[in-house]
């Protein structure tokens, strides 16, 4: 019982990983390496921030600002200096791992004895695993309201519309180039945030922290779009949330199968290529039906 | 007399600038467009018709020469301070619209065309019994399919939907590069009747490139053809009137 509400709540806490990749692998529609970069970059700040005495949640929410700029570098990189986006985003990646050394001073920093956002009165009085239950949940109830919010206005539509045609959307006046930077500073921004987080939540930050980081946020995305099929835009980004926590599901199985924690990246990567091909898949043997069926609990 | 509307001076412009590939397509072309012309544009492939339409939205940057619009300079204006006064519609359908984006979406992104977009809710709702007239004027189902993304509607309703969008918030200058070309006979006729019917409505000031030597005749008050980045013939009212798609073609093969 334990281990399934560990898995809810640590689902819940990388979710914000899935969100903040959507934003760019789904409606700007391209692959941003940067976050592999961000991630550390995250935990990195809100650790040190922490550790130098600031407020946990202020860390945190530096962390935000930090990785927001680190997208803001990828955005330039791309839209003005013409570098194609998968290298802009591993130029910064590559980038920031010799930035996160410079920040943490050594390739791993403790927690340990310090005020994190789980030690709150509230928090911790909870039974185990149910703080990151909560706050995962806090935050991604705010997280996918604002986005939601965000993309239903003028300027959220001009947003889904330069990744959509980028053609239309420069001829009906949108600068197409801002909308690019900003997608990269949000998501950049959230996949730190995201970061923040789980350090708190393991009580450390690794410089090593980043590696198969898109591999997971893509999982969350993947597997929410392969279980619940046709959605619209705004059941898509609650279906990150669910399928962030079905992931941890299953690496929980993995697990639980005897594979070792080392073997998670390759799982995930397998994971992931198998639901990608889905759609070659299904036209053999509608198998996204069979797996629909599968997780479908209201027949 | 009418006041010139748009005015291009003596405009060059080249690709693979600085290279042995270098090539002028635009060559000291000079052109007036003055307000309420309603203008055909004639010309063999290469001669630069979609290019001086570049150079006009903006895409491509002219080496030398002025663009005005009413005597104001906009030849360094970018793409998006642009569309304040231009709209286009493409050849091909799929770049007129955005395909994961439903009718009604499209639409309301095409209505503040040029403006500021703000954080402020889009409020599409409010649109959509409007959108829903809009469309019907149409004739082509359009207004059943508010609701649909327009990556499943047909080639036709999606060019007819990125006409509209193209009108729906009046341009000064609309820019029609051959919106029908890549429609079945019968849609493309269709469309261009509509096109023409509401250029007259709302007395817009119109550029259409066109390969249909009859379309060319049929529709609009002025009629240009473009050689070598050059305007070789320009005539308008009575003399375009005149015209016949014989006389077209014995000039065709005369500047061959």
């Amino acid at each position: 019982m334990s281990l399934i509400v560990s898995s809810i709540g640590q689902g819940l806490l990388w979710a914000v990983l899935g969100v903040g990749l959507f934003l760019t692998f789904r409606i700007l529609d391209f692959a941003d390496m940067t976050v592999e970069g961000t991630f550390p970059l995250g935990a990195a700040t809100a650790v040190m921030a922490i550790s130098h005495g600031m407020d946990p949640l202020l860390a945190t929410l530096l962390a935000f600002a930090v990785g927001a700029l680190a997208g803001l570098i990828t955005g330039l990189l791309y839209t003005k200096g013409h570098i194609p986006i998968l290298l802009a985003g591993i130029l910064v990646m590559t980038a920031c791992y010799s930035v996160n050394l410079r920040i943490m001073g050594r390739a791993n920093v403790s927690l340990l004895g310090k005020n994190t956002l789980f030690k709150n009165h509230f928090l911790a009085s909870l039974p185990q695993y149910f703080d990151s239950v909560v706050l995962g949940t806090t935050v991604m109830v705010i997280i996918t309201t604002v986005v939601i919010y965000f993309l239903q206005t003028e300027l959220g539509q001009g947003f889904i519309a330069t990744g959509d045609n980028q053609t239309m959307a420069r001829s009906l006046g949108i600068n197409t180039d801002n909308m690019k930077i900003m997608g990269l500073m949000v998501s950049n921004g959230l996949i730190a945030f995201g970061g923040a987080l789980v350090a708190q939540n393991n009580g450390f930050a690794d410089v090593n922290m980043g590696i198969g980081i898109i591999v997971i946020a893509l999982a969350s995305i993947i597997i929410g779009e392969v279980a619940f099929g046709d959605l619209t835009l705004n059941q898509r980004l609650i279906a990150v949330t669910l399928g962030s926590i079905l992931y941890r599901f299953v690496l929980l199985i993995v697990l639980k199968l005897g594979f070792q924690a080392n073997d998670l990246n390759l799982i995930s990567a397998i994971i992931l290529a198998i639901c990608m091909m889905l759609p070659v898949f299904k036209n053999v043997l509608n198998f996204k039906h069979i797996v629909k069926r599968g997780l479908d609990t209201n027949d | 007399m009418t006041k010139p509307l748009l005015e291009l001076k003596d405009v060059v412009l080249k690709v693979n600038r600085h290279t042995p590939e270098e090539i002028t397509i635009l060559n000291h072309l000079n052109l007036t467009v003055n307000d309420g012309d309603f203008i055909t544009l004639l010309g063999s492939n290469g001669a630069g018709k979609s290019t001086l339409f570049n150079a006009i939205g903006g895409d491509l940057t002219i080496d030398s020469g002025q663009i005005l619009l009413k005597g104001k300079d906009i030849s360094h204006e970018s793409v998006e301070k642009r569309t304040r006064f231009l709209a286009r519609v493409f050849q091909d359908p799929k770049l007129g619209t955005a395909p994961r984006m439903n009718v009604a979406e499209n639409l309301l992104l095409a209505e503040r065309r040029g403006q500021r977009r703000r954080l402020a809710p889009r409020r599409l709702n409010k649109q959509l019994e409007r959108y829903e007239k809009i469309t019907a004027t149409m004739h082509n189902g359009l207004d059943q399919r508010l609701t649909t993304a327009t990556g499943n509607l047909s080639g036709g309703q999606r060019q007819a939907l990125s006409f509209l969008m193209a009108t729906l918030k009046r341009p000064e200058i609309l820019l029609l590069d051959e919106h029908t070309a890549a429609l079945d006979p019968q849609t493309s006729q269709d469309l261009m009747h509509l096109t023409n019917q509401r250029v007259q409505e709302e007395k817009l000031t119109c550029l259409m490139i066109t390969h249909h030597l009859e379309d060319a005749l049929t529709y609009g008050n002025r009629l240009i053809v473009l050689h070598h980045g050059q305007v070789t013939f320009d005539v308008s009212g009575e003399d375009k009137a005149a015209l016949t798609t014989e006389k077209l073609y014995s000039f065709f093969a005369d500047i061959e």
